[in-house]
């Protein structure tokens, strides 16, 4: 059945970071490493396998998302997901830094 | 302020030892993520978009300097060197580590914090006038109460698992501080025409997804009965809320749908069988507590200080600084200093570990060791002597914390929103830095006068948009974030919400439509004291609209 493109995404146990699915199964917070479905049936099956790691106390909620496939390798559909995909605010700190002991 | 007695420290110590057992089991697979979520909210623990958020309470914004000074610690030890003050006066982080969360929780009960009733469907965190005790207005000190109010509802065992979330605010003053008429039970300390004090008590206030302006349930209450009435308040409430439908459990819900009157019967019904029951305050108790707020030893002093005048005259900028940011004590000789979390292009309510330490610091040699943080995020010295103000704000401007805004268009109330927030549709820092760098010209802000600006990221209002004098809402259109602006909203004892002036704006377009709103007002008001508030109650929305959207002949049916 035809859909939008779509990813795994979860937030890590260990420190709620953003992680990526990818088609090797395993997880990663880079955007770019995670795997593209482009049926649904493919995505549904991702989302499964991917439940494995929330029995193995890796990973916190999978749920699929839709991108969009570019010539520049996919691109989150919605704001949220685009904010996720930085690890970050969009906003450059004023106060602090965003790359303390979670990112290190 | 309040010390912990032996069974505040032990329930508070005995909670950071069951929730490290609890992470310990989460981490070993004992509880799965479904068992686990109840258990880290009812410690103040959430998952946010980018990672972990632990809010901590600030009970009724109350700070001593050596709780600041661990806040200060705990970001820079455990999170990334920052925290965020809320719309509730708590604080929160941002990036804690799940297995680090019991240690942190160890640190704040050291000194008498903790993150309980933070979160869930409970009594939340009370909250209070942030110039408690100081206010030149104040009919009584709103503190005791709140104390009073916190032992009452904290681990309350028949109101653990109301049907939504529930919050209390007390204000001891006429102008009030504490937006109590937009709270599920608000508190106003009132006198009666004998002159006795008591208490005016609203029920069903609240914003989020149905903002309501709570009813008076009771014009005066005595106040040996506070306990009694509450109890009678929240069983009612417990036992007749919705539990069916989530956005349709809070109490305005209730009292909306059974009519003020009749609820306010139902509670007295339920009061009267427990009224004279062990809930009824003894006045032995009343003075145990009220002896903690007792005034500090201040100084006699004369209200006039030669050297705060002269430094006025020889200093602009501490002058127009003294003129926004301080407000009347009862004592003379003395000011309350608010200090701006709102510098321009700042994240509203953000603080860094340095500032925390330097805000403790300035706190134990200007103002008695005391701190107070307020529900527009800003914190407050609630005691400094006025010959010590200019030493303290040349502190504080060396620390980027002496921005001269209160109350002005730049002291913008925003929800973490989209950046951080996971129930969040649109950004609202990113809006509130631009709105503040826009806004940043002293001139401009004298120009425009008093105006409350207030942004929220989603509809559960967590930026208290509907009452702004201008609210912005965040909402998603399609992926894209949009913004949609209300007008007319108050918190105070004009309480009102702000209503919906038209379509909403894009992410490019929302600075300019605020510029537009505010030109608008500035080029038809009646005079320079008509502020913007007075301005739209008297003509209405239509000027705005007719800016923003064009005449209303030639208006599209989408703009309305």
């Amino acid at each position: 059945m035809a859909t939008a493109p779509q990813m795994v995404t979860a937030n890590r146990l260990s420190d709620g970071a953003v992680v990526y699915f990818t088609s090797a199964k395993s997880w990663s917070e880079n955007f770019t490493d995670g795997a593209v479905w482009t049926d649904k049936e493919s995505a549904d099956t991702a989302l499964h396998a991917s439940e494995e790691a929330v029995k193995a106390r890796l990973v916190i909620g999978p749920y699929l998302f839709e991108v969009a496939v570019t010539d520049a390798g996919p691109k989150p559909t919605s704001a949220r997901e685009r904010i996720r995909a930085d690890h970050k605010p969009t906003f450059e700190p004023d106060q602090g830094s965003w790359t303390g002991p979670i990112a290190g | 302020m309040y010390r912990y007695d032996e069974f505040d420290a032990t329930i508070v110590q005995e909670r950071v030892e069951q929730f490290r057992g609890q992470v310990a089991r989460r981490l070993a697979g004992e509880l799965t993520e479904d068992q686990f979520r109840p258990l880290r909210l009812k410690n103040g623990l959430y998952l946010q978009l980018h990672a972990y958020m632990l809010r901590i309470a600030v009970p009724y914004g109350l700070l001593s300097s050596k709780q600041m000074r661990k806040l200060g610690y705990i970001a820079r030890r455990y999170d990334r060197g920052f925290g965020h003050f809320t719309t509730r006066q708590n604080i929160q982080f941002n990036w804690p580590q799940l297995g680090d969360i019991p240690d942190i929780l160890q640190h704040l009960a050291e000194v008498e914090m903790h993150a309980i009733q933070t979160s869930g469907n409970c009594i939340r965190n009370v909250t209070s006038d942030q110039f408690a005790g100081a206010a030149a207005d104040e009919i009584e000190d709103p503190r005791i109460w709140a104390e009073i109010v916190r032992q009452w509802s904290t681990f309350h065992p028949e109101f653990s698992y109301l049907p939504r979330k529930f919050k209390i605010a007390v204000t001891g003053a006429p102008d009030d501080r504490a937006a109590v008429r937009v709270h599920d039970i608000g508190i106003r300390i009132v006198k009666n025409e004998a002159g006795e004090v008591g208490f005016e008590v609203w029920v069903g206030g609240g914003l989020g997804r149905t903002p309501v302006i709570g009813v008076v349930c009771r014009k005066f209450l005595p106040k040996e009965h506070l306990l009694s009435y509450l109890e009678a308040i929240l069983r009612t409430y417990n036992l007749l809320g919705r539990r069916d439908n989530i956005y349709k459990a809070r109490i305005k819900i209730l009292v909306q749908a059974t009519g003020g009157d009749k609820f306010a019967a139902m509670v007295e019904e339920e009061w009267e069988k427990i009224k004279d029951g062990p809930l009824h305050l003894p006045q032995a108790e009343i003075d145990r507590i009220h002896r903690y707020f007792a005034p500090p030893a201040y100084e006699t002093l004369a209200d006039i200080d030669p050297a705060f005048e002269s430094a006025k005259l020889e200093n602009p900028d501490f002058a127009r600084w003294a003129r926004t940011n301080l407000v009347k004590h009862k004592v003379p000789g003395y000011a309350i200093v608010n200090v701006s979390l709102k510098p321009e292009g700042g994240a509203p309510g953000d603080a860094s570990a340095d500032q925390m330490d330097l805000l403790a610091d300035l706190a134990d040699e200007f103002s008695l060791n005391e701190l107070r943080v307020t529900h527009h995020q800003n914190i407050v010295y609630p005691n400094v002597r006025k010959r010590d103000l200019f030493a303290l704000w040349q502190r504080l401007k060396a620390a980027k914390l002496a921005t001269s805004n209160l109350g002005f268009i730049s002291d913008i109330i925003a929800c973490p929103g989209l950046d951080y927030c996971n129930l969040a549709n649109a950004r609202s820092i990113s809006v509130a830095q631009r709105l503040s760098r826009h806004f940043s010209d002293p001139r401009k802000l004298d120009e425009i006068g008093e105006l409350r600006l207030n942004i929220s990221g989603c509809i559960n209002a967590c930026g208290h948009h509907h009452v702004g004098h201008i609210g912005i809402l965040g909402v998603d259109k399609q992926g894209q974030e949009f913004y949609q602006v209300t007008l007319g909203g108050s918190s105070k004892d004009d309480a009102a919400l702000g209503k919906i002036v038209g379509a909403a704006f894009s992410e490019d377009d929302i600075v300019p439509a605020i510029d537009t709103i505010i030109e608008t007002y500035l080029a038809n008001r009646a005079d320079h004291g008509e502020r913007f508030l007075d301005y739209y109650r008297r003509v209405g929305m239509d000027p705005f609209k007719e800016a923003l959207y064009g005449p209303a002949t030639a208006r599209r049916p989408a703009a309305e």
